[in-house]
């Protein structure tokens, strides 16, 4: 074993901002305890704002509703591109409108258990409560969810809850839910309160005197590298699933903001904690490039089943109801096909790994709708799932109304992300991380629709509470310019790294690197994960990256668009965070959530945790390229959920 | 799969620009169009020639970003996006064409990539609702007919991507700019900016150099999300209402 | 609101839509009252001298026939203006074509432009032809149309101009009239069917009826 296993520990790290006192009590007390900017004085206050999606656009539009200056970034020609436009079956909130038991408490509860007690009581109930708040936001705002006949909102059920509290826009929530936020954004462009830069990458972040000032962002078009200096810097860049190569996020989605900000003194919090999503298309070829979702959503009337026997390749329609094995009804009868993503995951490869998969490769399980259209009639199928059994056929080439649907389990969500704190802050003063990009709410397992309330909750109100308070505690930083010795060093690094990787001059393409390292995760840190595997994936991953420094090639100049540049700088980045998360998944010698560690699970194969040992958030500190990073604990208390084996048979 | 590639080639903006071909094999006909232009890509760079620029992000047919004229087709021959068309609506042996977005309002990047900022400023006109954030009343508070909530929702689904604009002969952006008229302006919450939301985006629509409607329905035929042609119709209803109502102001 | 109109892009195909329509519900007057060809030189002859005397004595003699005919240049001149910026416009939108390129659009959609201009050119050698008698072949005479009919349509370069000209008017009028009532929105998903099928027999109407008369000449039936 190399050096690279180890790591030291050091000082646990502490969240001075959360509030104490009855749950339901501390949002409203911290709101109150926060230091206020003046109207007047918020437009001498800049804020940079990286990224556009839900958790972006909203808090950009938000600030500069206040009177904020906000600058902000996206690598897309638009901000309305960004990947949250994606994602499809809804949004949670509490707002029992079925007068089905929902309550503020039920929500936090589903979630703080959905989560499997990894993630923080004050932060899961907060989200509870604004979500609320976002649904009427939202439709004050236009977006058109769906209606029941009376003009009411419609909702329906999702993973690990039984309460129907999902609002939904047909199969395309995240993107009205997103077109919401880029229209109130657009409104504050137009209105000269934002600066936006599309097509423009952050690559560094600066950080002065110990404080996030600002940030070194590349013009995707000109090539320009160039600074932008601000009083805050907000990132809000999504997760950082693209490590994987395969799965359901966009192609450029990628990771380089935050881990250069983990570079530049943020923590990385429980970077192992990655969700594997259960309803994917299952993969074809060598040739793919992303796997595509299908909405969690179908599983509220698609039914999950294999084969009873091994290596059945009789045509779905033609094995009988008796010898087919509907696995998820039959361990979790009282959620049967609703149990959370990561149950619904691992129950898939399980079934597979026992030779009962389905499709090309044994690579896949049935989600089959005969029954719901026995039941409801083809027509209101069509009406509720019309545009993803559209999608289905499109790519699959066979219709999901005759045959059963056929999916395989992919890479989604990561629920970890930078540390921050309850105020969204991270360690760096004056950086903060919202959306995907932070590590806060979803603990190590996130449940359906849950992404869309959280990236809105702390857009629209958590950020914009909060900020004020770091902005207002510090109202005269000197202003930095371009001239500042730390603003040329960094400027130099970026400059350094574009010039190095388009030098190089190898003979292996970014694309081919990046396939080689998702594969390596897939195996070693994906469903399951093993102590004898995670080592291997950390003795392979400094060599390719080796290899990488030494035989990319990367065609073309910096000074002009290219794709191919933008991908390997990814990339490095990619070979550096795998790194770390093989370390936490390989350090985390439980079972929690969506990581599931071989050696730690119950006689039935669930996942075991182990909260005596594990019961805390890693906080993870850069320590160098390849060197051990410190770990900083942070212990988490549970007071009003109280810890059990999650249970959903 | 084998199959000869014409793809147009521009370096930048201000450079000129020509057809390229090249030969590309091994395709699958499980590929989508863009994990073809992949292996074009890959084998591009390994014998040192500049890959082919094309935009693309989600892959799943939702961001809007991919945009290319296949053989004369904006999005291809399926009525999809390009990065859902798959490789079996080709043949082995075919001769493909691919160009970039045609529209003076469109100028060139690099190669297929071209500049849609065009469509941000028309929603920055006036394609949103007044509603900062903390002021929202009640969600319940305003029923809106499920007929209208739908109908809104199929002018909502426009994702951007100018197909229409790039198969129209006109150029014009008249159904990218009537699906956000029409999405907002049947809704209660829309209502309030009803006028000036249609004669804003209009006007800027027409500053940006987009051409005028002659309803030959290359767009919405074009469209990947639907959204029909009456919906110019509407927006144009929408216009003459609020020219009238502004001019009695 | 005229400036708001004037200078948008939908303003001004309003502007062409009006105009559009006030010239379609002339011609379809115009074709009736060609039709009346048919019963003689009697009864066609007092019908043109009717036009001369509408709303009389109210009207003085040839006051509404002005009125109408200023009405007309107008929507002309209206028509041709905004058609003419509107194209261009629409040309400099779509500066370089595609290097594959598909033929489109239905047939009438495609010829809006240059059935225009031949339509333009026929209203220009129809007044020179039938109203002032300038470039009439043979003799003109004032006040007895059916004779100057007649005689036009005795020469076989006036049948074949107008006949043209009126199936360029068909195709011209079938997409116009479904395109001016999207513009002047009383389109709708309900009523495409039905404005389609109006513009398709109106414009089947109107060059059947406007044809029948050098059709009539030429047979022989009209003599």
């Amino acid at each position: 074993m190399t050096d690279y296993v180890h790591y030291t520990t050091g000082e646990p790290v502490l969240d001075t901002k959360a509030p104490s006192g009855p749950i339901h009590e501390r949002w409203d007390k911290r709101r109150f305890e926060a230091r206020l900017v003046n109207p007047a004085n918020r437009r001498k206050h800049t804020v940079i704002v990286v990224g556009t999606g839900l958790a972006g656009g909203s808090a950009g539009a938000t600030l500069a509703e206040q009177g904020y200056h906000v600058v902000q970034f996206c690598y897309q020609d638009s901000p309305r591109r960004a990947h949250s436009i994606a994602a499809q079956g809804g949004i949670n909130a509490a707002k029992n409108y079925r007068n089905d038991g929902d309550s503020i408490h039920r929500l936090f509860y589903d979630t703080v258990k959905g989560g499997d007690f990894r993630a923080r009581e004050s932060n899961v109930h907060r989200l509870a409560q604004i979500s609320v708040e976002i649904i009427d936001q939202c439709v004050a705002q236009g977006v058109p969810f769906a209606r029941e006949y009376g003009g009411l909102l419609d909702t329906r059920s999702f993973g690990g809850v039984q309460v129907s509290r999902t609002f939904y826009a047909r199969g395309q929530t995240g993107q009205q839910l997103l077109l919401g936020a880029y229209q109130a954004l657009s409104r504050q462009i137009a209105a000269g309160n934002v600066e936006m830069h599309p097509r423009t990458e952050m690559l560094d972040l600066v950080v002065v005197d110990g404080r996030a000032r600002g940030i070194v962002a590349r013009d995707l078009v000109t090539g320009r590298i160039d600074t932008y200096f601000a009083d805050a810097v907000v990132l809000a860049s999504g997760g950082y699933g693209n490590v994987f190569y395969l799965s359901t996020n966009a192609m450029n989605s990628n990771a380089t903001a935050v881990w250069r900000a983990h570079r530049r003194g943020a923590y990385f919090a429980n970077p192992c904690f990655t969700q594997i999503h259960p309803t994917c298309i299952p993969r074809t070829g060598d040739h793919q490039s992303k796997l595509t979702l299908m909405s969690e959503s179908l599983r509220n009337d698609g039914r999950i089943w294999v084969p009873k026997a091994h290596g059945d390749t009789r045509a779905p329609n033609r094995i009988p109801e008796d010898e087919r094995d509907y696995y998820l009804e039959r361990i979790y009868p009282s959620f049967g096909n609703l149990v959370p993503r990561d149950i619904a995951s691992r129950a898939a490869k399980n079934v597979c790994d026992e030779g009962r998969g389905v499709g090309p490769g044994g690579q896949g399980v049935y989600l089959d709708f005969a029954d719901a259209i026995g039941r409801m009639g083809r027509q209101a199928v069509e009406a509720k799932y019309g545009n993803l059994f559209d999608m289905y056929q499109r790519i699959t080439d066979e219709d999901p109304y005759e045959v059963p649907m056929r999916i395989y389990p992919a890479v989604h969500y990561t629920m970890g992300g930078l540390w921050v704190d309850y105020d969204l802050q991270t360690t760096v003063p004056g950086l903060f991380a919202i959306g995907e990009a932070n590590f806060s709410d979803h603990g190590a397992n996130r449940l359906g629709a849950s992404a869309l309330m959280q990236g809105l909750a702390d857009g629209y109100f958590v950020l914009p509470a909060t900020i004020n308070d770091y902005l207002a505690r510090n109202p005269h930083q000197e202003p930095v310019t371009a001239e500042h010795p730390v603003v040329q060093e960094v400027l130099a690094e970026t400059g350094d790294r574009v010039n190095l990787l388009l030098s190089v001059g190898g003979d292996r393409t970014p694309d081919s690197f990046h396939r080689e390292l998702g594969e390596l995760m897939w195996e070693f840190c994906g469903m399951a994960r093993t102590d004898a595997g995670l080592r291997k994936a950390l003795e392979r991953i400094p060599q390719i990256r080796e290899e990488f420094w030494r035989r990319i090639k990367v065609p073309g100049t910096g000074e002009e668009f290219n794709q191919s540049l933008e991908k390997a700088n990814r990339i490095v980045d990619y070979l550096e965070l795998a790194e770390l998360m093989c370390l936490d998944a390989l350090h985390r010698a439980e079972s929690c959530g969506g990581h599931f560690r071989e050696e730690s699970q119950t006689p039935d194969g669930e996942a075991a945790r182990r909260d005596d040992e594990f019961g805390y958030a890693a906080a993870w500190e850069f320590t160098g390229t390849g060197t051990a990073p410190t770990l900083h604990r942070e212990d988490l208390v549970f007071e009003y959920v109280h810890p059990t084996q999650r249970s959903y048979a | 799969m084998k199959l000869t590639l014409r793809v147009w080639r521009q370096r930048n903006a201000d450079a000129p620009g020509a057809m390229s071909t090249y030969d590309v094999d091994g395709i699958s006909s499980d590929m989508s169009f863009l994990e073809m232009l992949d292996v074009l890509n890959e084998q591009l760079i390994l014998s040192g020639e500049d890959p082919v620029a094309f935009d693309h992000d989600c892959r799943e047919g939702i961001c809007g970003a991919c945009s290319l004229v296949i053989n004369g087709d904006a999005h291809g021959p399926e009525r999809t996006t390009t990065c859902q068309l798959h490789m079996r609506s080709f043949r082995d042996g075919d001769t493909i064409d691919i160009e970039p977005w045609r529209a003076a309002a469109f100028p060139v990047i690099k190669d297929l990539v071209v500049d849609r900022s065009a469509f941000d400023r028309i929603i920055q006109a006036g394609g949103y609702v007044t509603a900062p954030t903390g002021s929202a009343p009640e969600a319940h508070a305003t029923p809106v007919p499920k007929a209208d909530a739908d109908f809104a929702f199929e002018h909502a689904e426009c994702i951007g991507c100018g197909a229409c604009v790039a198969a129209c002969p006109n150029g014009a952006a008249m159904l990218f700019t009537s699906a956000k008229v029409n999405h907002l302006n049947v809704l209660p919450q829309g209502a309030p900016e009803r006028e000036t939301r249609v004669l804003d985006m209009v006007a800027q629509m027409d500053a940006e150099g987009f051409g005028g409607c002659t309803l030959t329905g290359e767009c919405a035929t074009a469209c990947p999300k639907g959204i029909p042609l009456v919906s110019i119709t509407g927006m144009n209803k929408e216009w003459l209402r609020a020219a009238r109502r502004v001019a009695k102001r | 609101m005229a400036r708001t109109m004037w200078d948008s892009s939908v303003g001004k195909k309003t502007v062409m839509a009006v105009s559009g329509l006030i010239m379609l519900a002339y011609l379809v007057v115009h074709m009736i009252g060609n039709l009346k060809i048919y019963f003689g030189a009697g009864e066609f002859n007092h019908y043109a001298h009717w036009l001369r005397t509408i709303g009389e004595p109210f009207m003085h003699y040839e006051w509404t026939l002005w009125l109408i005919r200023i009405v007309l240049v107008v929507a002309v001149a209206a028509h041709a203006t905004s058609a003419y910026q509107l194209s261009r416009r629409d040309i400099k939108a779509r500066p370089s074509a595609y290097v594959h390129a598909k033929p489109r659009a239905s047939y009438a959609t495609r010829t809006m432009r240059w059935g225009g201009i031949i339509l333009g050119l026929f209203v220009v050698w129809h007044v020179l032809d039938l109203t002032t008698g300038t470039v009439h072949p043979g003799r003109f005479e004032h006040g007895h149309p059916y004779q100057n009919v007649v005689g036009d349509f005795s020469h076989w370069y006036s049948n074949v101009i107008y006949i043209v000209a009126m199936l360029a008017l068909g195709l011209h009028v079938r997409h116009g009239f479904w395109s001016a009532a999207q513009t002047l929105g009383v389109g709708s998903r309900t009523r495409d069917r039905a404005l389609k099928t109006l513009a398709n027999v109106l414009a089947l109407l109107l060059t059947a009826g406007f044809i029948a008369v050098p059709v009539g000449v030429m047979t022989g039936v009209v003599s």
